[in-house]
């Protein structure tokens, strides 16, 4: 492997990166929409899958088999290229915004003169303003879904969730000024490293006073992703299934595989801005090498992955117990309650960053 | 590196500013601009301006063009009808936008060492992140333009305000 040159090298490795993490990442989604049906499920005192493998676990693979052997039906009134190209978008874009995330500490391995850091696919210093614009560019797949159907239900959906999106994306960015001036950084990795001297007391959501910015994080990020009790744009006892109804095979997967997409995205988001990333949250109670330099290297990933899968069991139990919104309410909760407490966190948190900091 | 990336994505945003005119749906026509919008945030970062690029998609992609998007779906406008166009057009238009490219490329390279050269590719001051540049400028040499555009922006809202408000009978 000596022959090739530093950017091969990178160039490799990076590939070798990518296809990791994105088959990972298409397996988290498979298995989170199981978990969901399970817990849920279980909520709602019935079983939930439990007939294919053991204890259903090979539900997704079933799931997946039937869906791409179903028939990819297209309307006839249907506008065909910006049908065909709107599942795609919001796929893509629910994927790509992974690549950002720093999954570990930094961990460089060094390979003919050049330093790949093993768990993040890319480190760059507006990591935070690429995962906002990537969601925001997200929005076309569904409203242009909707448009396209010619079908009033998908119509009337991808209105719905293309204003709440545009809406509670202010709020959304907003949430996280307080931290990005906390840390003076936009750059993921940086963030992490301002909230992991202490273990848990120096994270940002406890040691860090942005509980208010995490709060409004949470209620924005889940009207983002359009789920309970934000799920308007899909409501099904109004619209049928709002802007995916004329969609049906690998087109309505896509959508489906979207949305948990988003929804662990918004995970690891959280876990990175709020609760410390892959930061241990028992600081310096674990010796810095403990356990030799393999477990030394594997624990972050384990509290990361921790931390994001305790979001989506929170999404989950949310879905399952809170009701939804009615559309006037969450237009006047987005904009009179969420935006202004979102500025005063802004305010307050420079203030408190000028005097003291 | 950095000139594939301009030759790429200025040709990118070329076609997608003719697709614009070309398309006759509406939708189409917003989402070449779309089109362009990006390819311009990718010449902005391959100029080392990533926060430019990143606020250009932000802001014109994702709230801009969005909204661009939603009023044509909420109206339903339909396919535009074609008409020959009118001759003035064709005799004045099309010199005339062949003249003012001709000037301004002319006064461009001429003024050239008046205005200065950016390189192509990552072009930053005394190793400063380039958002504390950007702000430094916007709040210290920049300020009262950045708090006029401000207010402007504010005039803009109240306008829209109270055109948008119901009348009360």
């Amino acid at each position: 492997m000596s022959h090739l040159s530093p950017f091969q090298t990178f160039l490799l490795l990076s590939i070798v990166k990518i296809i990791v993490v994105f088959v990972i990442t298409l397996t988290a989604v498979a298995y989170t929409v199981l978990l969901e049906r399970k817990v849920l499920g279980h909520m709602q005192n019935r079983w939930g899958p439990s007939r294919v493998g053991p204890f259903g676990l090979l539900q997704p693979l079933a799931d997946g088999i039937k869906l791409f052997l179903k028939e990819d039906l297209l309307p006839m009134a249907a506008e065909r290229p910006l049908f065909i190209v709107a599942p795609i978008i919001a796929l893509t874009c629910a994927l790509v915004s992974i690549a950002v995330v720093p999954f570990g500490a930094a961990h460089h391995i060094y390979a003919n003169g050049i330093g790949v850091d093993m768990f993040d696919i890319s480190n760059i210093n507006i990591g935070l303003l690429v995962i906002l614009g990537i969601t925001s560019i997200g929005v076309y797949g569904i409203a242009l879904s909707g448009w396209s159907s010619n079908n009033k239900f998908s119509l009337l959906g991808s209105l719905r969730a293309t204003s709440q999106v545009i809406s509670y994306e202010l709020a959304l960015g907003l949430s996280l000024v307080g931290v990005v001036l906390r840390a003076q950084s936009l750059s993921l990795r940086t963030i992490v490293d301002s909230q992991s001297a202490h273990g848990l007391l120096s994270w940002n959501f406890f040691g860090g006073y942005q509980f208010v910015a995490f709060f409004i994080y949470l209620m924005a990020a889940y009207a983002e992703t359009n789920r309970a009790p934000f799920d308007l744009p899909e409501a099904e006892s109004e619209l049928v299934a709002g802007y995916h109804t004329e969609y049906s095979s690998m087109k309505f997967a896509m959508f489906f595989m979207a949305e948990y997409a988003n929804m662990i995205t918004v995970s690891c988001v959280a876990t990175l801005m709020f609760f410390g990333g892959a930061s241990s949250p028992l600081g310096h109670l674990l010796p810095a090498n403990f356990g030799g330099p393999i477990l030394t290297a594997v624990f972050p990933v384990l509290w990361f992955v921790a931390k994001v899968f305790a979001f989506l069991l929170l999404y989950i139990w949310v879905r399952g117990t809170l009701p939804r919104f009615r559309y006037d309410q969450l237009m006047s909760f987005g904009w009179k309650f969420l935006l202004p407490l979102a500025m005063a966190n802004i305010i307050i948190t420079s203030l408190v960053l000028a005097l003291h900091g | 590196m950095q000139l594939a990336l301009f030759i790429i994505f200025g040709a990118l945003a070329v076609a997608g500013a003719l697709n614009l005119l070309l398309q006759r749906h509406p939708i189409n026509s917003a989402l070449s601009l779309v089109v362009v919008m990006m390819s311009l945030a990718v010449l902005y970062w391959s100029l080392g301006a990533e926060f430019l690029a990143a606020a250009q998609v932000i802001v014109y992609s994702g709230a801009v063009m969005v909204l661009f998007v939603f009023v044509i779906m909420l109206l339903n406008a339909g396919e535009e009808e074609r008409t020959s166009g009118s001759r003035a057009a064709y005799i004045a238009g099309i010199p005339g936008a062949a003249a003012i490219f001709c000037l301004l490329s002319f006064v461009f390279l001429s003024e050239q060492k008046a205005l200065g050269v950016a390189n192509l590719g990552g072009h930053l001051d005394n190793g400063l992140n380039n958002i504390a540049e950007i702000s430094q400028v916007l709040f210290t040499k920049q300020l009262l333009p950045f708090e006029v555009t401000s207010v402007l922006i504010l005039v803009a809202i109240l306008g829209a305000v109270v055109l948008a408000r119901k009348e009360e009978q």
